[in-house]
């Protein structure tokens, strides 16, 4: 079969590839390139921050001169001061948990939607999408009217008769976890409707007639049909939570600490510019291994389907 | 043998949805409260959209939000339905593993990272930061969904009806626009939204390549709640909420119908 792209002009055809390749190598690829050089180098107290690691009017003399000044003293520094550390695993640990959290909420939810009537399914499925469209930043700014002191969660609660001093929640992890797995939802609930929704129900009508009780049925035949949802919707919310940076900080409290945070605070406020860079950089080496894994995952889902 | 939605079913699907929708219905109601304390029901009253209106700053950041998500939707639609293009039927190029990698690590990747590379970008080519270089970083986040959305369509596109077109003589770009295009159509539109709620929603990114005169809405919002809560960022947030909802769903119902349409056609057409 002739391919369609080998008729039309060679220069077309050149032309749809290079056209969003050469973007991204210039806004996608070259800023990481950047982000490294910097990493390496120095901090100046000047406009920009940092002593420019290549300066093409030196020549290559210069050239050679700068590769001999590259530095390791901001990775050096990341490992001798244990905010960094800390930073990194608090946010695994927060992500970690709130994808947890995602799993055992969005399962039943994406189960009932899968078992719901057909014809409702579209309109379920809309309803999961349409807070996704509306701003994120709104929805993580909705909880703060909640859980605040004097909130409506805690009001609501004292009404019910069922505290008598109110809760603090606002500017704590809990505050994080609930706004993660509330802005994150959508995420976990679609792939694993998806995967739930293609499942074949004469499976586990087989099970039931080869006297497998629900329950059981439910371990051994559907959750694991549904991993490849589990695995995707995972992956999904773990990855953008642990460069989390709006729900930490509007939500959690001084002692939240997440690496988005961090780096934030690092770029703005300490305008260590190099320091940011390299933080940056070992975020993007710990994602690396899941980013890799996704990528794998889709395109062998996508050659099956094909 | 379990048919249809048990009671556990059901009561999940209810506490999932009032879980996701009570937060944004309680913003609703609360920009019309009349009180200044969020927690206080003081009665109805529209004065905090009046005090909205009144925001001069609020007004540009809205505006400055607007035009930027509107050119960089356009432009990343283009290029993401390139890129689409390229990926679905050029089959092996060049760097095809590189390219690929490039259009789906933004999807992941933490927006602090993102915004950091390209801030540093402009500054190491001296690229004054404001309108442009907000938009160029809209443009490049969101051409990679767009890519994934049209991708999808074009996986599941009949080759045969392109085919057939140049059968008949028709050149490979008029086949392009009057065969390619019109079917691919809503998920190109579909990119287009998605690229355009995207730019509306950014704070992180926008936050790092902008300069002076181009501050965003959600910058705005941010900052007027990191000084404390105000009820007249309810009101703009209600405003928000009910704009994309009636986008969205008017949307969905116009390619549904088109949808039904397109199907109905086909069966016309497949009649002896």
């Amino acid at each position: 079969m002739a391919e369609t792209g080998s008729r039309s002009p060679v220069r077309a055809k050149g032309l749809v590839v290079l056209v969003p390749y050469l973007w991204l190598l210039a806004f996608f690829l070259a800023p990481f390139l950047i982000v490294l050089k910097i990493s390496l180098s120095q901090t100046a107290i000047a406009m920009p921050p940092y002593v420019p690691v290549f300066d093409l009017a030196e020549g290559l003399s210069g050239l050679w001169e700068s590769i001999r000044q590259l530095s390791f003293d901001n990775y050096v520094f990341l490992t001798t001061d244990d905010l960094y550390i800390r930073s990194y695993l608090s946010s695994l640990w927060i992500a970690g948990v709130s994808t947890a959290l995602l799993l055992a909420i969005g399962y039943p939810i994406a189960y009932g939607m899968a078992r719901a009537p057909r014809a409702w399914r579209p309109t379920l499925v809309m309803l999961v999408i349409l807070p996704f469209w509306t701003s994120f930043l709104i929805r993580v700014y909705a909880w703060i009217g909640i859980l605040s002191r004097e909130g409506l969660l805690n009001s609501f609660l004292s009404w019910l008769g069922l505290i008598d001093s109110p809760l603090t929640i606002l500017s704590t992890n809990t505050a994080v976890y609930i706004g993660i797995v509330y802005s994150y939802l959508p995420f976990m609930v679609l792939p694993l409707y998806a995967a739930l929704e293609r499942m074949d129900d004469t499976l586990l009508e087989a099970a039931a007639d080869l006297g497998c009780p629900p329950l059981k049925a439910f371990w051994v035949v559907t959750f694991p049909l549904s991993l490849p949802g589990v695995i995707a919707g995972c992956l999904l919310v773990f990855i953008p939570a642990v460069g989390e940076f709006v729900i930490p900080d509007l939500l959690g409290g001084s002692d939240t600490l997440m690496i988005g945070k961090t780096l934030w605070a690092e770029f703005f406020a300490n305008r260590d510019w190099p320091l940011a860079s390299a933080v940056a950089v070992v975020l993007l080496l710990i994602l690396v291994v899941p980013i890799v894994i996704f990528q794998n995952m889709q395109q062998r889902q996508q050659e099956r389907e094909r | 043998m379990r048919k249809g939605p048990t009671l556990f079913n059901v009561v999940s699907i209810t506490l999932g949805f009032a879980f996701l929708y009570i937060p944004i219905i309680l913003l609703v109601i609360y920009s019309f409260n009349a009180g200044r304390n969020v927690a206080i029901w003081a009665g109805w009253s529209t004065r905090w959209y009046v005090a909205m209106l009144q925001n001069q700053q609020l007004l540009d950041a809205a505006w400055v939000t607007l035009r930027v998500a509107l050119l960089s939707a356009s432009i990343a639609t283009v290029l993401g339905t390139l890129a689409a293009i390229a990926l679905v039927r050029h089959g092996r190029f060049a760097g095809r593993t590189l390219f690929s990698g490039m259009v789906y690590a933004p999807l992941v990747m933490p927006e602090v990272i993102t915004g950091l590379s390209l801030l540093l970008l402009f500054v190491a080519i001296n690229f004054d930061r404001g309108f442009w270089t907000v938009t160029i970083a809209h443009i490049t986040f969101s051409m990679c969904f767009v890519a994934v959305v049209v991708q999808s369509r074009l996986v599941t596109f009949d080759r045969s009806l392109e085919e057939a077109a140049m059968d008949l003589g028709c050149p490979p770009f008029k086949t392009f626009f009057v065969v390619t295009l019109p079917i691919i159509l809503p998920a190109v539109i579909a990119g287009w939204m998605l690229a355009f709620t995207l730019s509306l929603d950014d704070l992180v990114i926008a936050s790092f390549t902008t300069g002076p005169g181009a501050t965003t809405l959600p910058m705005r919002i941010y900052s007027s709640v990191r000084l404390g809560v105000t009820p007249e960022i309810n009101a703009v947030s209600t405003v928000l909420i009910a704009v994309v909802t009636v986008g969205v769903v008017s949307a969905s119902l116009i390619t549904k119908r088109q949808e039904v349409e397109r199907q109905r056609a086909e069966r016309l057409a497949a009649a002896p």
